[in-house]
């Protein structure tokens, strides 16, 4: 079956927002400007676990400049009670008690008060005069620690949720669970060659350039607008309305350019705090974070402790795998394990299989997505298992994945049975490269590899499309636009409609314009966004074939529209001309459509990687990168090439560098671009691409979101690259050039 | 940030008289330590006094004579764009241009970099290894100190209230000699060093005249390791003798673990760096 012949879809315009971008003009959080508006500043705590005996606030009011002071205990009384705002049941206590601490401070770096004043230096100097009576708790930072019996407890009340039973002890672990299939113990016996090994990952931040900010004005008539950086405005908008008790329809959020958000920018952390500063002062307040503030206020990915064992027989065959994954959530519950636990042995078809999972509290920011989460750190442990296993058993790594790769049909430890996946096919596409066909030759060289998986979800999306009367059509839609999305949303518009790229203007509303539209997150924009678009543009192709008929004077099923031409028996009109004669037709035409797509499918990706290592450093400089990912169909080849590189890159960093260096108090010492070392241009080779296209039988065009996945094997694949390079196996993230020293120390011992 | 005033004196004297009538007051070269210090709340100021318009501290003037004169306020990008200095001191431009990126560059200087006093600075080791001189106004006149006497502990050097480093000065490079100041960073760019070496050799037939080793990040100060230097004077230019020095250097330091480095791993950084520096100095010096 040969590709269906695409116009639009395939083609790599320019972007819609590239003018904006490149001129500076693109108006971001920090650029807003509003008459009178007032600049907040948020006071955090600086222990890693305190009690809030007294807040005294009485200094911070009185200082000169100063128009609002607010805490936690300026929310309304609202109670405690479980909400949904689109990634499950959460107490409201939690999410509120992260925007402001009440009770106590569960990390270095909680919000505790804020500040509203004349300007952010006012608010600062009068923020330092708030009298926070702390009474320093012991604390734990690690899951390990966490678990611990004698552990202190981050949440006095937290139960362990024991397989979806309710425990009785006081913990830190908010839940453990299992997946299980087949027959483990038995599987283990069968093979001949077995390898467990212990891992451990440290938490590390997205890292996005822009940091958080949020506008809001508790307007007199009782609406509060909010202008903010997101991932999804009706997130804000819900979060917020329910923080502040208010009805959804009260509260209007406006999306500004974002700066990067990776996961990160899905919670909410500044929304609620600068509309309670509005409130009291009765002006517009902005807050916008400093980098300081990001690190330590905002929601990292988890650290994480995993044990992964894997036994083969002789001819490769995998006959049994067991994970113990542990993560720490963060000051909340709620870590990434579930998706951890999901994607550890996604890529691989595996007969008998254990999975256990356990989210663990410590005093640190409550964690956030990042690109993927979860599915990094899983990676990182199975896929060095199964380089080690390969070498065990002296076969091609690449061979033995995929004599064991997953396949349609293949069925997870967790349920799931796969429809049509690309594993076998980016397995592939990785041997027939160039890259890894060439020779690596010199001293302290080595070449590794990995894969990964990642899901794809649905979810909800609103859309609709103006047909313009010179040929062009706007079109709105609520996800705002982290990757590109604007333009591979309006080129599916495009493609249905037979127009130009460039002659779809695609807008990004607030949320009182536009329908529910669910978070940008989960690799689903192209994919859910893009249906809505498709689906939006389907309903205009409709009426523009009423409007044909109407002119023409026949049936609307009589006309026919491919491709941009209309025609019925001997008519013929481009959608330009008919777009022309609208006001002679009836008036204008809108298409619109809501979608809740259930065919997402997931995604593979793959990693080939040259690395040398400097002996008397330990210091590794990739030599050459090749990041390999099944797109589904590529809309935009550009853009899946852009969020190859970046997930490469930023799996890179994960790799070799970023971590939260945490001190003996709790507190991390590093919360810089200083030395939270994300990697420069100078640190990279270029990421070479090569896009796999296993259509998704589940989308109109195919489509697979590839936002994500390519963010998982970098670390994995690094590590079994150190380790020919180094002899050394390093099962600890990152592996700075100090680690790898010692571990070639340890080696030599 | 809380406020400050501001002054921009354009005499010596003036800045002196200013710095001496406010002891808390902070000297503005770049800005590119002290903004950020100010914004931190590490440091803090009612006077901020902007040395940059004084014709003295932008002096940069190199004579194969008399040395090289280099104001205190001179950014680095002056020092490795001018062809004089480059040819004659290599590793001095290299080094001026391992600090920040271009911007910074444009602002940061050199006599900044030293008065800041931090142990991990990349100027001071070579500076150092240079043999290079601060030369100091104050209300009681001037004095002249050697670089590796100015800095006394981390974030704090030899100035008294009133004082002001007005220009460093290096002697003229020696015939058959060589310098280089090599860094260990994790990242290839925008890093703080984990431990660095400066040296500077002078050769005669085959055998080491004279060197001078300095360490950075790896002291409160950085580091003048006499020793070291001395132990090459004389002796063949070998990997043995440079091997010898370089565990000389190592087992100078007197590092602390951070989320820089360990001690062990930066003591073992400064055997590394010091011979692959004495290795470049030599390879340079032997082109001279």
């Amino acid at each position: 079956m040969s590709a269906p012949a695409y116009q639009v879809v395939g083609t790599r315009p320019i972007r819609h927002d590239g003018a904006d971008k490149v001129t500076g003009r693109a108006l971001y959080g920090a650029d807003l400007e509003l008459a009178g508006l007032l600049h907040g500043f948020v006071l955090r705590c600086p222990h890693a676990h305190a009690r809030l005996r007294r807040i005294d606030t009485s200094k911070a009011e009185a200082f000169p400049g100063v128009k609002a002071v607010v805490t936690a205990a300026d929310f309304p009384p609202s109670g405690d009670r479980m909400v949904d705002l689109g990634e499950g049941e959460t107490p409201l206590s939690y999410i509120r008690g992260n925007v402001l601490a009440s009770g106590k401070a569960l990390y270095c770096g909680h919000a505790v008060a804020a500040v509203a004043a004349v300007n952010v230096h006012v608010a600062e100097e009068a923020a330092g005069l708030i009298e926070v009576d702390y009474e320093v708790l012991p604390h734990v930072t690690t899951a390990l620690d966490a678990m611990r019996e004698d552990a202190p407890l981050v949440h006095e009340e937290l139960r362990t949720k024991e397989f979806g039973a309710p425990g009785s002890r006081p913990s830190n672990v908010a839940e453990h669970f299992r997946h299980e299939m087949g027959e483990v113990e038995r599987g283990f016996a069968e093979a001949e060659v077995i390898v467990e090994r212990e891992f451990h990952t440290s938490t590390v931040h997205q890292g996005y350039i822009e940091p958080h900010n949020a506008t809001a004005l508790w307007n007199n008539d009782g609406r509060v607008l909010i202008w903010c950086s997101t991932q999804g405005s009706f997130v804000v908008r819900d979060t917020t309305a329910c923080i502040l008790d208010l009805p959804v329809s009260q509260v209007k959020v406006t999306p500004l350019e974002i700066g990067g958000g990776f996961g990160g920018k899905i919670p909410v952390y500044l929304e609620p705090v600068a509309a309670l500063l509005s409130k009291k002062s009765g002006r517009p307040v902005k807050i916008v974070m400093s980098r300081k503030d990001v690190f330590e206020g905002t929601g990292p990915t988890p650290g994480s402790f995993i044990r992964v064992k894997i036994g083969a027989r002789r001819d490769g065959t995998i006959t049994a795998a067991e994970a113990y994954l542990a993560y720490e959530a963060g000051a909340y519950p709620g870590a990434m394990v579930a998706s951890g636990a999901m994607t550890v042995f996604a890529a691989y078809h595996l007969p008998n299989v254990r999975i256990d999972g356990f989210d663990v509290c410590v005093n640190k920011p409550s964690t956030a997505a990042y690109r993927a989460p979860g599915a990094t750190n899983a990676a990182f442990a199975t896929e060095s298992v199964m380089d080690e296993l390969a070498e065990n058993l002296n076969v091609d790594p690449l061979d033995f994945r995929l004599k064991n790769a997953a396949r349609e049909g293949a069925r997870r430890a967790d349920g799931v049975k796969y429809r049509r996946i690309g594993c076998v096919e980016v397995i592939e596409a990785m041997k027939n490269s160039e890259h890894y066909r060439s020779a690596l030759n010199g001293p302290h060289r080595g070449r590794g590899v990995a894969i990964g998986y990642w899901f794809n979800v649905g979810l909800a999306s609103s859309c609709t499309i103006s047909v313009n009367e010179d040929g062009t059509v706007n079109l709105v839609e609520g996800s705002t636009d982290i990757g590109g999305t604007r333009t591979s949303v309006a080129m599916q518009a495009a493609e249905v409609l037979g127009i130009a790229a460039e002659d779809v203007h695609p807008v990004v509303a607030d949320t009182d314009s536009v329908g529910y539209t669910a978070v940008t997150g989960g690799s689903r924009v192209t994919f859910a966004t893009g249906w809505a678009a498709y689906e939006a543009a389907q309903d205009v192709v409709r009426q523009m074939r009423e409007r044909a008929a109407r002119l023409w004077d026949v049936d609307p099923d009589a006309v026919e529209a491919v491709r941009g031409q209309y025609r019925a028996g001997s008519h013929r009109a481009t959608f330009r001309a008919l777009a022309a004669q609208l006001n002679r037709t009836g008036g204008p035409v809108v298409g619109r459509a809501t979608v809740n797509p259930k065919g997402a499918g997931g995604s593979f990706s793959g990693v080939i990687c040259d690395v040398e290592v400097d002996p008397e450093t330990g210091k590794t400089t990739i030599l050459r990168f090749t990041s390999i990912q099944d797109a589904g169909k590529a809309i935009h080849p550009a853009y899946v090439e852009g969020q190859m590189q970046g997930g490469s890159v930023q799996g890179i960093g994960w790799a070799l560098n970023e971590e939260y260096y945490m001190t003996a108090e709790g507190t991390m010492a590093n919360a810089s671009f200083l030395d939270y070392r994300i990697p420069t241009c100078y640190d990279l080779p270029m990421i070479e691409t090569i896009i796999v296209e296993v259509p998704n039988p589940g989308h109109p065009f195919g489509v697979r979101g590839v936002g994500e996945a390519n963010i998982v094997p970098p670390p994995a694949a690094l590590a079994n690259a150190i380790y020919r390079a180094a002899g050394v196996r390093m099962r600890r993230l990152p592996m700075n050039p100090a680690a790898v020293m010692e571990a070639i120390w340890a080696a030599a011992k | 940030m809380k406020w400050f005033d501001y002054a921009a004196p354009r005499s010596v004297a003036e800045a002196v008289r200013l710095l001496a009538a406010h002891p808390a007051a902070r000297t503005l070269a770049g800005g590119t330590d002290l903004l950020v210090q100010l914004r931190s709340g590490r440091k803090e100021t009612d006077l901020v006094v902007d040395i940059k318009r004084i014709p003295e501290l932008n002096e940069l003037r190199y004579d194969p004579a008399a040395g090289l004169t280099l104001g205190a306020a001179v950014p680095c990008y002056r020092i490795y764009q001018h062809a004089g200095l480059r040819l004659a001191y290599p590793a001095l431009a290299e080094t001026a241009s391992l600090i920040g990126g271009t911007q910074i560059q444009g602002r940061a200087s050199v006599g900044g970099n030293l008065c800041n006093a931090s142990p991990s600075a990349d100027t001071v080791p070579l500076l150092i290894a240079l043999s290079a001189t601060c030369h100091i106004a104050g209300p009681q006149g001037t004095r002249a100190i050697p670089v590796e006497d100015f800095c006394v502990a981390p974030g704090r050097n030899i100035l008294t209230p009133g004082e002001l480093l007005v220009s460093l000065h290096v002697p003229p490079p020696a015939p058959h000699s060589g310098a280089r100041y090599l860094r260990f960073i994790p990242r290839n760019e925008m890093d703080i060093a984990v431990a660095g070496a400066g040296v500077s050799v002078t050769l005669d037939h085959g055998h080491f005249r004279s060197a001078r080793i300095a360490l950075a990040a790896v002291a409160p100060t950085p580091l003048l390791v006499r020793e070291a230097g001395d132990a090459l004077a004389g002796r063949p230019v070998s990997a043995e003798s440079m091997g010898a020095a370089a565990e000389l250097a190592k087992a100078a330091a007197r590092p602390i673990t951070d989320m820089r480095g360990t001690a062990e791993y930066r003591r073992h950084l400064c055997a590394v760096l010091t011979r692959r520096a004495l290795e470049a100095a030599v390879a340079q010096a032997k082109g001279n």
